[in-house]
């Protein structure tokens, strides 16, 4: 009855070979991804800085806007900014609410009735649609009676934000467990009550983040713009519901095509702004949805 | 009582499950509380399939009463139907009555939500809202319309101390009920109960996430309110069914081989005492001395 012989160590590393080099493989992999992934993020973001940076100064950022035969240091940019800020903020206060219910809906209330199902496949496709056919369509039902309008832009955008909205909601509210809602049934909660108290502000910080993807890619759009709210304004129309509008990725279009220098610069100028105040957009709402979850973890 | 055997039911089995059955309801060696609930030949459905079968049993009042048995034998889906939260599942389906305290909980004009406020639940899983401390409690309360701030500091102070979690939290009503480990968690929910005051207190396997130190704390908890509640608790835990309850269900699950079929029935019903220390049925008693039926 002797101990056993020679106890053999444990060997506890990786073991070597195909195993080991799979491993390595697929980290480099993943790093080459990332690389690959940043490069031109990083290179649209240096570019626009570069040749933007130098036209921003204050009186660029609120200015009129020049003829675009004017040097850069000639006027300025406001009227798109205003449009921009304007239209954006209409479109989103069309979507989102509209987005945000109908996900509920989807997700609460349809369960899986062909209504619901139908929904949600219409969403899907919308998402597919060009945005110029969004601009078309509010063109031939809008625009052709009532005239341009800021509103007839923002009723473009909103068209284009809305299945995004109700995608990315309909993704978190069903994020939420259904624990919770339980738990809120138990304590005599009506299905309202329990998707206003317990479902919604548990899926607020995920709601808000879709719901800003949608409003930047909004406020980025050109296209769905081009023919609902004409823009070539020289001041500002702090009148969203009437008369033609500007925003910015309509005068950067504009200045970008046409072949003088203080146009293109002053073009560059308005996209690194268009940059900047989706940043902004995105860092606000990161504090109010922080504020919102802070019970979240 | 006399009604037709499930036909699921294997026929060795019948004259077994017959004797359960009328001995059940006749049980009445524990003499002290009124009537509650009153379970008469309950079946459940999800779908097609047929959950529990044939359910007739009394709940008395001030009482803990254990339901015990295997995994499927439809305990939990019993339980549930005491505040009607199988209604939430798709496709559920009750037949028979459950009535509460003389009044059918399945009539035409009974609001499943009035119901669960004066019958509420704690669950397996503790299920803190993603909100602080102060607002899992005074969830309930600000459902029934309780918007008095002194007033809410009052219920959820008093609540959080019948659930022996006051001293606890006390100086961080305002953090998230989510950063509260298991067992406080737990004790969070029963709080959040027992804040609406309701009459009936559901318990689905309480402590059966939790460690022996957090589960003597519910079970301690248990028995301080019995005092004002009517308690119905499910457990896996036979040790935990004999430490707290005065009553005590044994389920079990029948399968018929034939159809493939499988259902929950009620096999034994009595006082605590009598099922651990003289079951009457052989399933009961396999079960609970562990030689598992």
């Amino acid at each position: 009855m002797a101990v056993a012989p020679q106890q053999q160590r444990a060997d506890l590393r990786e073991p070597a070979g195909w195993r080991r080099t799979k491993n390595r493989i697929a980290t480099v992999l993943m790093v080459l991804s990332f690389v690959v992934v940043i490069i031109p993020l990083g290179f649209v973001l240096y570019t626009t800085i570069a040749k933007g940076a130098s036209a921003i100064t204050g009186s660029f950022l609120t200015s009129p806007i020049p003829s675009v035969v004017e040097p850069v240091n000639v006027g300025g940019i406001w009227p798109a900014i205003l449009g921009t800020l304007e239209i954006t903020a209409l479109a989103t206060v069309i979507a989102v609410p509209l987005g945000v219910l109908g996900a509920v809906y989807l997700n609460e209330y349809g369960g899986n009735n062909w209504l619901s199902r139908f929904i949600g496949f219409m969403a899907d496709v919308m998402t597919g649609v060009p945005s110029i056919i969004m601009g078309l369509f509010i063109y031939s039902i809008w625009v052709l009676h009532f005239g341009y309008s800021g509103l007839a832009g923002a009723l473009a955008l909103g068209a284009l934000m809305l299945p995004i909205v109700i995608r990315s909601s309909y993704e978190m509210l069903r994020l939420v467990p259904d624990s919770l809602r339980q738990g809120s049934y138990a304590l005599g909660a009506s299905k309202s009550r329990v998707t206003l108290t317990v479902v919604l502000p548990a899926a607020v910080g995920g709601i808000v983040s879709g719901a800003l993807l949608a409003v930047a890619r909004a406020a980025g759009e050109t296209a769905p713009l081009l023919f609902v709210i004409l823009g070539g304004l020289t001041t500002g129309n702090a009148n969203v519901f009437h008369g033609a509008n500007i925003a910015l990725p309509m005068l950067i279009f504009q200045n970008a095509s046409s072949p003088y220098p203080g146009a293109q610069a002053r073009g560059w100028g308005a996209a690194l702004t268009l940059i900047a105040i989706a940043f902004i957009l995105m860092i606000a709402a990161r504090v109010v949805t922080a504020r919102f979850a802070r019970y979240a973890r | 009582m006399d009604e037709p055997l499930p036909n699921v039911a294997a026929k060795t089995e019948l004259p077994k499950l017959a004797v359960a059955r009328s001995a059940a309801p006749r049980d009445d060696s524990g003499a002290a509380g009124n009537l509650i609930f009153d379970v008469r030949d309950v079946s459940i459905y999800y779908g097609s399939f047929k959950a529990v079968t044939g359910v007739t049993m009394p709940i008395h009042e001030n009482e803990i009463t254990a339901f015990i048995g295997s995994s499927g034998s439809g305990k939990s889906t019993m339980l549930r139907s005491f505040n009607r939260m199988n209604d939430l599942v798709p496709g559920s389906r009750l037949e028979g009555d459950v009535s509460y305290r003389g009044e059918s909980l399945y009539g035409r004009d009974v609001s499943a939500t009035a119901v669960r406020r004066r019958i509420g639940m704690v669950f397996q899983k503790p299920n803190p809202f993603p909100k602080s401390i102060y607002d899992n409690v005074a969830y309930g309360p600000r459902i029934n319309g309780i918007r008095n701030k002194a007033k809410l500091d009052e219920i959820v102070e008093n609540s959080l101390r019948k659930a022996a979690l006051w001293e606890e939290v006390r100086s961080r009503l305002n953090t998230s009920g989510l950063s509260l480990s298991g067992g406080q968690a737990q004790r969070l929910c029963i709080a959040r109960t027992i804040a609406v005051e309701p009459d009936v207190v559901l318990m689905d396997e309480p402590a059966s996430a939790l460690d022996p130190i957090a589960t003597g704390a519910i079970e301690a908890l248990m028995h301080e309110l019995k005092q004002q509640y009517t308690i119905i608790v499910v457990t896996h835990n036979m040790q935990q069914a004999t430490r707290v309850s005065d009553r005590t269900a044994f389920f079990y699950v029948l399968t018929d081989s034939k159809s493939d079929t499988r259902t929950g029935v009620l096999v034994e019903y009595g006082t605590t005492e009598q099922i651990f220390q003289d079951p009457r049925d052989d399933r009961t008693k396999a079960y609970v001395t562990g030689r598992v039926g």
